[in-house]
């Protein structure tokens, strides 16, 4: 299969830690991927080095049969593959609207036709009223939908989001759960990291459980959640699904 | 509206005014437009792309040299010579561009590897016959010679210096508003951030760099001409770098005034200072160190951010 | 050839022993502050004017003077970084930076103003005193500078590893939350940091004052090789910036003996560039991933 993500054998080193191991994943074309593991499993790991901020020490990365190994991220991002940060970057000085615009440049022809695209993804995003504050004095929530439209508003075909709910209330959960469907219902294929077990449990088409940088499970979503290794793994119970 | 009247006036009075003054106010008035040509091209890398020169004077001496050995060996004139050694400087610029942000210098480490550049070249220049070492050159100006950019009067000079310094302006403006602008200000905000969404950080930073290095090298050839000497310190030496990128910083790095604004406040404070304090050399650059203190500490986005900041809190 | 060739070499470890502690005091200061104090440089040429003063106006002899401008330094590096530095500690880094700019500024003319730019020079018995080891002349105010560099330096690292202000330091400069954590009063070791690195460039400064000219912008030329030393030893590696002040002394030494003019500079500046390139964190520092 060409199309979609495909990552083979990936591995990373650093110094005498193995972040990584040997790490198979594919996101199929109109797929919503949940990658889910303890803290310090290598979940943000992974993404670095597909996003390309990492070079990976083993391993293959294919985008819709293109290969990201040794691609800069801006080169990544250009070929439709976007992605969020754990700590949200905002480009603080700037409004919510510029922030969007500097996204928007990777497929816009000019200022204007980046500035209209912007527009309409802050829009989207539910970030209207409030497009030209500056990044800095938005709250918490709203930075966190700025990170996810500015990586939208670059056009692309699969959005990696990395816990894109820490630190938030159960409303502006609810909230983001519904923005990702909607990002879905859009044609984004997404890979997401997440901690808030019920809202990837409810989004994800399938889970991939990392844990010491290794897969220990992967599948729907409910098989995997009462799966006994990934129960270890959280030192939790079997999670209900609700879907 | 009103920032529109003001700016339309200021430009009524910078062109009508000038041959009115007697020659010493004409002589601080080019000082101010020239250190604010300096600091609008340091603006376009520092103030805009957030990478801070503390070395822009190799551009200035490639300028000032070039234009200069061009014109004494082959009789150029220099305003051609003056872009030969725009594009020698912006030839230098993306190299030494390229070495540094290639192996991801940033902040501080990009500051001294800047000065390090710049002070490499003064002393090849010191240490080197065929450009006159220490001694330096001198442009022979034997009266008037438009065409050869040399002039029997101040005055010319000025509105040449005018000229470059809106030029300077308009490019930044330009800049700006442009999508290399949104580039610049997502890389000077937050570089791993701004590849994410589809920077190429490290061509974004080379135009900027090739842009300012160019327009400081022409600023190098009008040095050369209106004081008609050169010598290595002069042209490569921090007075140079510093002397760009103060008024860039005190006026407000990142905004199209800020530069000339500065120049505008900083120059003449160094005139009274030399003025008043007649032969206690320092004393004007002392007064600067305490005022770049005093910005950094109270006005960190310059003058420009404090007027803004002003105006957006009495709405 | 090989005359020339060991003659620079002993001159260049000199001159090297004191870029050392004057690269030491500037790597304390980068490793507890996270600056780079653009006016290091400066503090050494107000420490050579206090050396000058000192030895002009009460006949103190400069080596006996740095009783005097060690503690004078280490408390106006104290009042330096309590006023200007630390109100400003969060600011943005190239705003830091622009400050000790400021700051270099400020002091280089201050002192041209007060003293004019002439050239003075502190003349002591022993200034032209020399002696032969084999065919290679060692001068004794040179010798005396470096083994007194040399043994400041070893003492300001003995004065980190055993006692707790040193201890302090450490942990600040390595782990700053770590440090706030276990309760050290992270504003004051700031400002002992960068009165201890003040008061050593100044120290440096009285030991060079037998053999250096005295004028304002002497500091300048010190405050690159310091630059160079610490970026080759490592930003707040101190023992690094002890062998790196020794390695600087040599290039530029061997340059000088090797090159016409004033070439030697290219060789230290080449050597700068080419460190800050291929390993910023110095031929001794740990390895950061890029």
């Amino acid at each position: 299969m060409s199309a979609g993500l495909e990552v083979r054998g990936l591995s990373k080193r650093f110094g005498g830690l193995q972040a990584v191991n040997r790490f198979d994943l594919t996101v199929a074309p109109g797929e919503i991927v949940g990658l889910i593991g303890p803290n310090g499993a290598g979940k943000t790991t992974v993404f670095h080095l597909i996003a390309g901020f990492h070079p990976p020490s083993d391993g293959a990365i294919r985008f819709e049969g293109v290969s990201l190994v040794g691609l800069k991220p801006h080169a990544i991002c250009r070929l439709g593959l976007a992605r969020t940060f754990q700590l949200v970057q905002p480009f603080a000085g700037l409004t919510t609207l510029e922030n969007v615009m500097v996204g928007a440049f990777n497929r816009a022809r000019d200022v204007a036709a980046a500035r209209r695209q912007a527009a309409e993804i802050v829009d989207f995003v539910g970030l209207g009223p409030r497009r030209d504050v500056a990044a800095r004095n938005l709250t918490l929530a709203d930075r966190k939908r700025l990170e996810v439209a500015r990586g939208l508003a670059t056009g692309p075909r699969l959005l990696l989001l990395d816990e894109v709910m820490a630190g938030l209330n159960p409303t502006e959960i609810e909230a983001i759960i519904g923005l990702i469907r909607r990002i879905h219902e859009r044609g984004v294929s997404l890979l997401i990291i997440e901690h808030v077990m019920r809202a990837i449990l409810a989004l994800s088409h399938r889970l991939v459980v990392l844990h010491h940088g290794e897969k220990i499970a992967e599948g729907a979503p409910a098989a995997v959640a009462r799966d006994p290794r990934v129960v270890e793994a959280y030192l939790g119970e079997p999670v209900e699904v609700r879907r | 509206m009103a920032a529109r009247l003001a700016i339309v006036l200021g430009l009524a009075l910078l062109a009508a005014v000038p041959p009115l003054l007697p020659k010493y106010a004409l002589e601080v008035l080019i000082s101010i437009l020239f250190f604010g040509y300096l600091g609008a091209c340091w603006n376009v890398l520092g103030g805009y792309g957030g990478q801070f020169s503390f070395g822009h004077a190799a551009f200035f001496g490639i300028g000032a040299y070039t234009s200069t050995l061009l014109f004494l060996h082959l009789g150029l004139t220099p305003w051609l010579g003056m872009l030969v050694g725009g594009a020698l400087a912006a030839g230098f610029g993306l190299f030494a561009g390229y070495l540094s942000f290639r192996y991801g210098l940033r902040g501080p480490y990009f500051s001294l590897v800047t000065l390090a550049f710049a002070e490499m070249l003064r002393v090849v220049a010191v240490n080197w016959k065929a450009v006159g070492s220490s001694l330096g050159l001198v442009v022979p100006s034997r009266g008037s010679a438009p065409l050869q950019f040399l002039f029997a009067g101040k005055l010319p000079y000025y509105y040449v210096i005018l000229g470059m310094v809106l030029g300077a302006l308009l490019i930044c403006r330009a800049i700006e508003r442009s999508r290399m602008g949104y580039a610049l200000a997502a890389i000077r905000e937050n570089e791993d951030a701004a590849e994410a969404a589809g920077v190429n950080a490290l061509a974004t930073k080379l135009s900027a760099m090739a842009v300012s290095s160019f327009l400081t090298a022409l600023g190098g050839t009008f040095y050369a001409q209106y004081f008609a000497y050169i010598d290595p310190s002069l042209t490569f030496g921090p007075a140079i770098s510093i002397g760009g990128l103060l008024p860039a910083i005190v006026g407000g790095a990142g905004t199209v005034a800020g530069p000339l604004l500065g120049s505008f406040v900083l120059t003449p404070i160094s005139e009274i200072t030399r003025a008043v304090l007649r032969g206690r050399a320092g004393a004007d650059v002392m007064l600067y160190g305490l005022i770049l203190i005093l910005v950094i500490s109270f006005l960190p986005n310059g003058l420009m951010g404090w007027l803004r900041s002003r105006r957006a809190g009495a709405v | 050839m090989t005359w020339l060739f060991s003659q620079a070499v002993v001159s260049g470890l000199l001159l090297g022993g004191v870029y050392g502690l004057v690269a030491s005091g500037l790597s304390l200061i980068f490793g507890v502050l996270r600056i780079i104090n653009f006016a290091h440089g400066a503090v050494m040429m107000l420490g050579m004017y206090t050396s000058y003063w000192l030895f002009v106006l009460l006949g103190l002899d400069p080596y006996l003077s740095i009783l005097v401008t060690g503690p004078l330094f280490f408390g106006i590096g104290v009042l330096i970084q309590r006023i200007v530095i630390e109100p400003n500690r969060a600011a943005a880094e190239h705003n830091q930076l622009l400050l000790t700019l400021g700051l270099a500024l400020f002091f280089e003319n201050l002192a041209l103003v007060l003293w004019q730019g002439d050239f003075r020079t502190v003349r002591v018995a022993y200034s032209g005193a020399s002696f032969m080891v084999s065919d290679v002349l060692v001068e004794v105010p040179r010798l005396i500078a470096a083994g007194g560099a040399v043994l400041i330096a070893l003492a300001l690292w003995a004065f980190l590893r055993m006692t707790d202000a040193g201890k302090a330091i450490r942990a600040l400069s390595e782990e700053a939350e770590g440090a706030m954590l276990v309760g050290i009063d992270v504003s004051r070791i700031r400002g002992v940091a960068f009165g201890i690195g003040s008061a050593c460039v100044a120290v440096a400064g009285a030991l060079v004052t037998p053999f250096f000219y005295v004028a304002p912008d002497v500091g300048e030329s010190f405050n690159i090789m310091a630059f160079v030393v610490v970026v080759l030893g490592g930003m707040g590696n101190f023992l690094g910036a002890l062998l790196g002040g020794f390695i600087v002394g040599l290039a530029e030494s061997l340059g000088a003996a090797f090159l016409p003019g004033s070439l030697k500079q290219l060789v230290v500046f080449g050597l700068f560039v080419i460190v800050l390139l291929l390993r910023p964190e110095g031929l001794f520092g740990a390895r950061r991933g890029r």
